[in-house]
């Protein structure tokens, strides 16, 4: 049997509590929502943050293969090949006061 | 000029000596020259905040010759934004954001028109204040403005110059509705309150805001002038640890709520409950306690845990003495340091993210679970000043 397609997921900082502030981590899996699932297997605590109770995808949560959105390949159906970079790009709000309200 | 400027071609105000003497280095420049000079002098921007991306935003914009400068904030300058927001200095502290910004941007330059809008970026007043401007650029905080200005930007076909910060990381895009994708082809909907950190736990890296403002500065100047290629369906990527730039290509989402050819949505939304205006929680009798409460249960001897669920960084800055740390994202892993028994009051920096953690405990079996009311801020104002605030 052939070695399971490994490729690498990019991490946002707002996340990276979550993998032990990993921001790259190696994943294995033939499709974006394979690769995903491997993350999460590795890293439980981000699950929450990436999938709906129901088990779907969060909709701020994007997902890139390389530099393109998932949502216009096939989503968690796009083929991932050897050495491929996943993104996980967050929405963030940050830029004028952060800090001074909590 | 590789596209068609932002500013109408026609009828261009006229640079006098001085503006001549001032501009040179531009003007000798081919894709600016003089022409994009004058397009830039009847450039009207509109900045939103005037905060860590609104300072070198307008710095640069206002040295720039932006011919007017709008600028939106309803803030007050704290020492605490003094570490990125290089427009204000330690005698502006206390000082309206909006007022000693005008004073500094008018010294800059004083041939261009500052136009300072001393209020909160509204639904009910979005339309009108983007309607006299050419662009508009974003340097808020928070979501609801951030919807707020990209949905305004849609509905009134005019760019929107975005920018966006968190710890070390940025993003930088041009979103424009008419040539491509818009913030909601990205993210259609704002993220619910909790499931990403908040502000206050982030924290940024001063430098960083001065990065992307300055990109952000340097997309507006290329949309005016017409030069280059505009940041239109790109996302640039920053990372300041590793100084990295990445770049992801945007689509314009056909289904898109709001800039796509039907429309789900036609008019501007509030969105509350974010960080950076998160509205006073009004709470039930019983969830709240204040400090001054919170003392007198320990002068008397009563027996209770204080629950401290910032981050570490934040105990080892202040912390009120004899509190359990447990960072709020640790809570739901480590409820056995807890006794159902006891009584807890959870504390946190103001109050917000404690009282997130009051309703976890709560329905986990913890009764006798208050809320520091104003967190460790209301205790060091009111028990104990040797508490350091931040």
């Amino acid at each position: 049997m052939a070695a399971p397609i490994q490729s690498t997921i990019h991490i946002p900082t707002p996340l990276r509590r979550f993998t032990g502030e990993l921001g790259e981590i190696s994943v294995a899996g033939g499709t974006v929502g394979e690769a995903l699932r491997d993350l999460v297997r590795q890293h439980p605590a981000l699950e929450r943050h990436l999938y709906t109770p129901e088990g779907t995808l969060r909709s701020f949560v994007n997902v890139f293969k390389n530099d393109d959105d998932v949502r216009f390949l096939d989503k968690g159906a796009t083929p991932v090949g050897d050495g491929d970079v996943l993104s996980i790009i967050p929405s963030i709000a940050g830029g004028l006061d952060s800090g001074s309200r909590s | 000029m590789s596209f068609e400027s932002l500013v109408e071609g026609r009828a261009l105000p006229h640079l006098d000596s001085a503006e001549i003497r001032r501009y040179s280095r531009h003007l000798i420049l081919p894709e600016v020259g003089t022409e994009g000079q004058r397009r830039l002098k009847a450039a009207k921007v509109l900045m939103i905040g005037t905060g860590g991306l609104g300072s070198p935003l307008g710095l640069y914009l206002a040295a720039a010759g932006v011919g007017t400068l709008g600028i939106v904030d309803f803030d007050v300058v704290d020492e605490s934004n003094l570490q990125r927001q290089v427009l204000f200095g330690i005698s502006d502290v206390g000082r309206p954001k909006i007022e000693a910004a005008a004073a500094r941007l008018r010294d800059i330059n004083p041939h261009i028109k500052i136009v300072p809008y001393e209020t909160r970026l509204e639904s009910s007043n979005a339309l009108d204040l983007f309607r006299d401007y050419n662009l508009v650029v974003d340097g808020t905080d928070n979501f609801p403005t951030r919807y707020l200005v990209n949905d305004a930007c849609v509905l009134l076909g005019k760019p929107n110059v975005y920018g966006s910060i968190f710890r070390f990381e940025g993003q930088v895009s041009v979103f424009w509705g008419a040539k491509g994708p818009c913030y909601r082809c990205l993210f259609p909907e704002p993220p619910p309150p909790g499931l990403v950190p908040s502000c206050a736990e982030g924290g940024v890296l001063g430098v960083l805001p001065g990065i992307i403002g300055a990109l952000q500065a340097n997309e507006v100047i290329k949309l005016i002038v017409g030069a280059g290629d505009p940041l239109i369906g790109r996302l640039v990527l920053f990372d300041a640890l590793k100084l990295r730039f990445r770049e992801l290509k945007l689509r314009k989402d056909p289904a898109c709520p709001i800039c796509s050819e039907h429309p789900t949505q036609t008019g501007l939304i509030d969105y509350d409950q974010f960080c950076g205006i998160e509205p006073e929680a009004a709470h039930e009798d019983g969830f709240d306690i204040e400090a001054t409460d919170l003392a007198r249960w320990r002068d008397e001897g009563r027996d209770v845990v204080v629950l401290d669920v910032r981050t570490p960084q934040e105990y080892q800055i202040a912390r009120i003495e004899g509190a359990v740390l447990i960072p709020l994202q640790e809570l739901p892993d480590r409820l056995n340091e807890l006794d159902t028994a006891s009584t807890i009051v959870a504390q946190c920096h103001g109050g917000v993210r404690s009282a997130q953690a009051v309703h976890f405990l709560r329905q986990h079996g913890f009764a006798k679970t208050r809320n520091l009311a104003g967190g460790i801020d209301a205790w060091s104002l009111q028990v104990d000043p040797s508490v350091p605030r931040y």
